[in-house]
């Protein structure tokens, strides 16, 4: 019983995520959990998990947060639009501009805020209304399309499956190869802690979550395989989560961020270049939200001046309900991940049911505030 | 035999897995100064927290008698209003609010939508010319210092009509004049019949000011002394403290073979980061020899933190000029990297402030400092190692912990120290620069710190020990810098240092100034 509690206690947020999704499942008559809705939900939040991994890098430092990121997203939308639609640029050299331009924009935020050390809010407000004034004037105001079909296929397309039938057997594979992958690292994790002389988790529990999150990606996996397979969307997710979780759970690079936003003061005082911490952070945030305009552009075809709003609105959210702390020093990639994917839901839940777009954003704002109370109370210690 | 204003009677608390207080008794007389000495985690703090309504009645097993009644307190409020108010360790002022509006916060003069500042401040004036503080009631609470600070804190009590007055570790900040003015006021309350019960780890104080001593220990009442006459000695109070007499208080340095110089510093000049016009530290010059501790006395304030953290890699001041030697070559180390390649380490003073990071575990803040040693191809933690690593410094150094995956923020005093020490021993210094190594730490952990500085030197390091307490540094140290505003204002041999030689170098130098 105790395991239990404390396994339900640690991931408090994916059971309320569970919670949601049955809830949704339920309401919406099984609609959400159909091959097509699945596909969807994870193209159409694609860019909500990549910005939220990067909002992650710098509030872990501290609470900072980028406010510019929606705005960066439409500006660099503009930029890939007039040069690929308007000038008829071959789409190679326009992501790697686009890249390139998004990390400058990042280094001239961080150079604000880490070296200058004008407070992030201050400077990414004026990023916001920066980049968004540019991005109007690239546009003089209007839409671009259609982009090229070349450039489309990279962010929406699906893996091909050579085998053929009714099911994506291609799909059915990799997602068998994530699990086997996923429970040989968590078996050699465990053997090799055992070695070492840690103390083991419980073989129940993590017999649970293994089981769980196994049965969670074929679950999907499968839903995705009876519509067209594995999207490539899902794909850049993967790398995308699957690097900056090993960043900050496995590297010096990592650590650094966790310790300036644990305590600054001390982390200089060990020889720590906080500066460069702050300015990478920042830096980094702003080359992926030039990865998530990229994405956005490619799935809605257009490029809009109004493109990107309250994007970082979203990333913020998804960080703070995958259990980040306000101050910085706590919070792990996969809970970000956890907290976008939550938002998602919410959002293509209520729309499926049919709730009243007003009341949509009501419900998601008071939605919000209970599941991050939620965690905030569960997690807080007794006595 | 005067009347028992407060009595607590077989108090039992527990934690979840720790019995924190074990049948604890204590029984305060109305117009005494009575005082709770035992080691860090001895149950003080708790049983103070209970007696003031921090934990609420039935939190806790056993009674408190106060004033001839039984009472149940459920809040901080109802402590205070029957006249029990506590100041804890960790100041509560509000730095930006002047010194009257932090005494009447929570307690505001005129109606709750308009307040009366004349009268606040008016107030405010007389109860602090009662605490000899002649600073006007106008002035910010940051613009004074820490020993003001403390006095604003007991003018606060008095605004709450004080019957009972705690004190949790009053002088842990102060420096020696400001704690002895602040004891006298202690005692010149009790002629006055106001009770206090002062918690302390400085001994000397406890039998200048108190008339009782209890003594605890691992949350039980050991014995109370009586000190009316004030002839109770250190050494006593200390045995019922560790269950021990510690007939050395300092270990026994082994003959020591003292080498080469391994640092020398010429005409080190700081300026004030604020001020630049102000110098901090004056044309210092010192050396240290391995194998060497040398000690750096001085009152708070000297700018001794100054010095040393400007050495370590300037992290501290501005305009800083000088000349530093490492093993007989000038090196300029421009930034904490570069002075830990350099083989310098500085313990801080401040192990909460700047020392730890406390929200992570031990193994994470072992190896902070030269992640380098740690680190595989391009940046990739060896975990494994890194969990040997922290697992060999928390055995040689014997710090209690589960494991080295707790975190640092759960330890006590004594062994977050220790953490601290085994973080900088593992970059692997030839220069320790210990900043008040033994600060707020109890009796039995110090030994055991001083026994490490010991060992360290032995190995050939070449230390450099600041410290306010006397003492210790008599007692610790081959060699003596005296310190006064930012300038070294003596030297002394081991064998010729004594605390009054130290202390006429300091007020002779202020003399002249």
């Amino acid at each position: 019983m105790d395991g239990v509690k404390k396994v339900l206690k640690k991931n408090s947020m994916l059971f309320v995520l569970l919670i949601v999704a049955v809830f949704f499942g339920w309401k919406t008559e099984g609609v959400l959990f159909d091959s097509q809705n699945v596909t969807n939900l994870i193209a159409q939040n694609g860019h909500v998990v990549i910005l939220a991994v990067g909002m992650l890098m710098c509030i872990l430092t501290g609470g900072n947060i980028d406010l510019s990121v929606g705005s960066i997203v439409a500006f660099i939308g503009a930029v890939a639009g007039k040069l690929m639609v308007t000038y008829k640029m071959n789409f190679v050299p326009v992501i790697a501009i686009c890249l390139v331009l998004g990390v400058l924009i990042g280094m001239w935020q961080g150079f604000w805020i880490a070296y200058i050390r004008i407070p992030s809010f201050i400077v990414t407000l004026a990023g916001m209304l920066l980049w968004r004034g540019i991005s109007l004037i690239i546009l003089d105001g209007l839409t671009i399309s259609p982009f090229p079909d070349e450039f489309k296929v990279i962010f929406n397309s699906y893996i091909p499956n050579p085998f053929g039938g009714s099911i994506n057997i291609m799909c059915m594979l990799i997602a068998i190869i994530v699990c086997l992958f996923y429970l040989f690292i968590s078996v050699k994790g465990r053997r090799d802690r055992k070695k070492q002389g840690y103390t083991v988790e419980n073989p129940v529990p993590a017999f649970m979550r293994a089981a769980v999150t196994c049965l969670v990606v074929l679950l999907v996996a499968f839903r995705m395989a009876q519509f067209q397979g594995l999207s490539s969307i899902l794909v850049i997710l993967a790398v995308v989560v699957g690097i900056y979780t090993y960043y900050t759970s496995k590297t010096v690079g990592g650590r650094y961020l966790y310790a300036v936003g644990g305590n600054e003061k001390a982390a200089k005082m060990s020889g720590v270049n906080t500066n460069r911490v702050l300015f990478l952070a920042f830096t980094n945030m702003a080359f992926l939200s030039a990865v998530a305009a990229l994405v956005c552009v490619a799935r809605f075809n257009s490029a809009a001046p109004a493109a990107g709003k309250n994007y970082e609105m979203d990333a913020i959210a998804s960080c703070y309900i995958g259990g980040a702390s306000a101050y910085g020093g706590t919070g792990t990639v996969m809970g970000a991940v956890i907290g976008a994917i939550f938002m998602g839901l919410l959002n293509n839940g209520m729309s499926i049911m049919g709730v009243d777009s007003n009341w949509q954003q009501a419900i998601k704002g008071l939605v919000l505030l209970g599941a991050v109370a939620f965690d905030v109370i569960s997690n807080r210690k007794k006595g | 035999m005067s009347r028992i204003l407060m009595e607590m009677k077989e108090i039992t608390k527990t934690f979840p897995g720790v019995k924190a207080l074990d049948h604890v008794n204590l029984c305060v007389e109305a117009g005494e100064i009575h005082a709770l000495v035992g080691e860090n985690g001895a149950g003080k703090s708790t049983l103070m927290n209970i007696l003031s309504g921090v934990y609420p009645y039935g939190s806790y097993e056993g009674e408190i008698i106060y004033d001839g009644k039984r009472c149940e307190f459920q809040k901080i409020k109802d402590s205070e209003q029957k006249g029990i108010v506590i100041i804890h360790q960790e100041l509560a002022l509000v730095p930006y609010m002047t010194i009257g509006e932090n005494m009447f916060l929570g307690n505001e003069r005129g109606s709750r939508y308009n307040l009366n500042w004349n009268a606040t401040f008016r107030e405010a004036e007389e109860l602090l010319k009662r605490v000899g503080l002649s600073e006007p009631p106008q002035t910010l609470v940051k613009d004074i210092g820490v020993g003001k600070q403390q006095l604003v804190e007991i003018a606060k009590a008095l605004t709450k009509d004080v019957k009972l007055l705690i004190l949790d570790e009053p002088t842990a900040s102060l420096n020696e004049s400001d704690s002895k003015k602040l004891l006298d006021l202690l005692l010149e309350f009790k002629k006055k019949g106001m009770t206090s019960i002062i918690i302390s780890h400085k001994l000397n104080e406890i039998s200048y000011v108190a008339d009782k001593i209890t003594v605890l220990r691992d949350g039980m009442t050991i014995e109370t002394l009586d000190n009316r006459e004030h002839v109770i000695d250190e050494n006593r109070i200390i045995k019922g403290m560790v269950g021990r007499e510690l007939t050395n208080r300092f270990p026994a340095r082994e003959n020591v073979k003292i080498g080469e110089t391994g640092m020398e510093i010429k005409n080190w000049t700081v300026h004030h980061p604020l001020v630049p016009e102000r110098k901090v530290v004056d044309h210092v010059n010192m050396y240290v020899r391995r194998g060497e501790v040398v000690g750096i006395s001085g009152l708070m304030g000297a700018g001794r933190t100054e010095f040393a953290m400007s050495i370590f890699g300037k992290s501290y001041g501005v305009n800083i000029s000088g000349e530093m030697m490492l093993n007989g070559k000038e090196v300029k180390l421009n930034s904490v990297w570069q002075a830990i390649e350099n083989k310098l380490a500085y313990i801080s003073e401040d192990r909460k402030g700047n020392g730890l990071i406390l929200s992570n575990s031990i193994r994470v803040n072992t190896t902070l400092a030269k992640m380098d040693k740690v680190r595989r191809f391009g940046g990739v933690i060896d975990k494994n190692k890194e969990y040997e690593v922290a697992e060999s410094y928390k055995e040689k150094l014997k710090t209690k912990a589960t494991s080295v995956e707790q975190n640092v923020g759960n330890l006590s005093g004594g062994n977050q120290q220790k953490v601290l020490l085994g973080k900088w021993m593992f970059t692997e210094p030839d220069i320790m620069i210990l900043d008040e190594p033994t600060r707020g730490i109890d009796v039995g952990a110090k030994y055991e710190i001083y026994c490490i500085i010991n060992s360290l030197a032995k190995e050939g390091k070449s230390i450099i020990m600041i410290s306010s307490e006397l003492p210790e540094i008599l007692g610790m140290c081959d060699r003596i810098y005296v310190m006064d505003q930012g300038r070294f204002v003596g030297e002394l041999e081991r064998k010729e240092a004594t605390q009054e030689k130290i202390m006429a170098m300091i007020l002779k130098h202020g003399a002249s100034q």
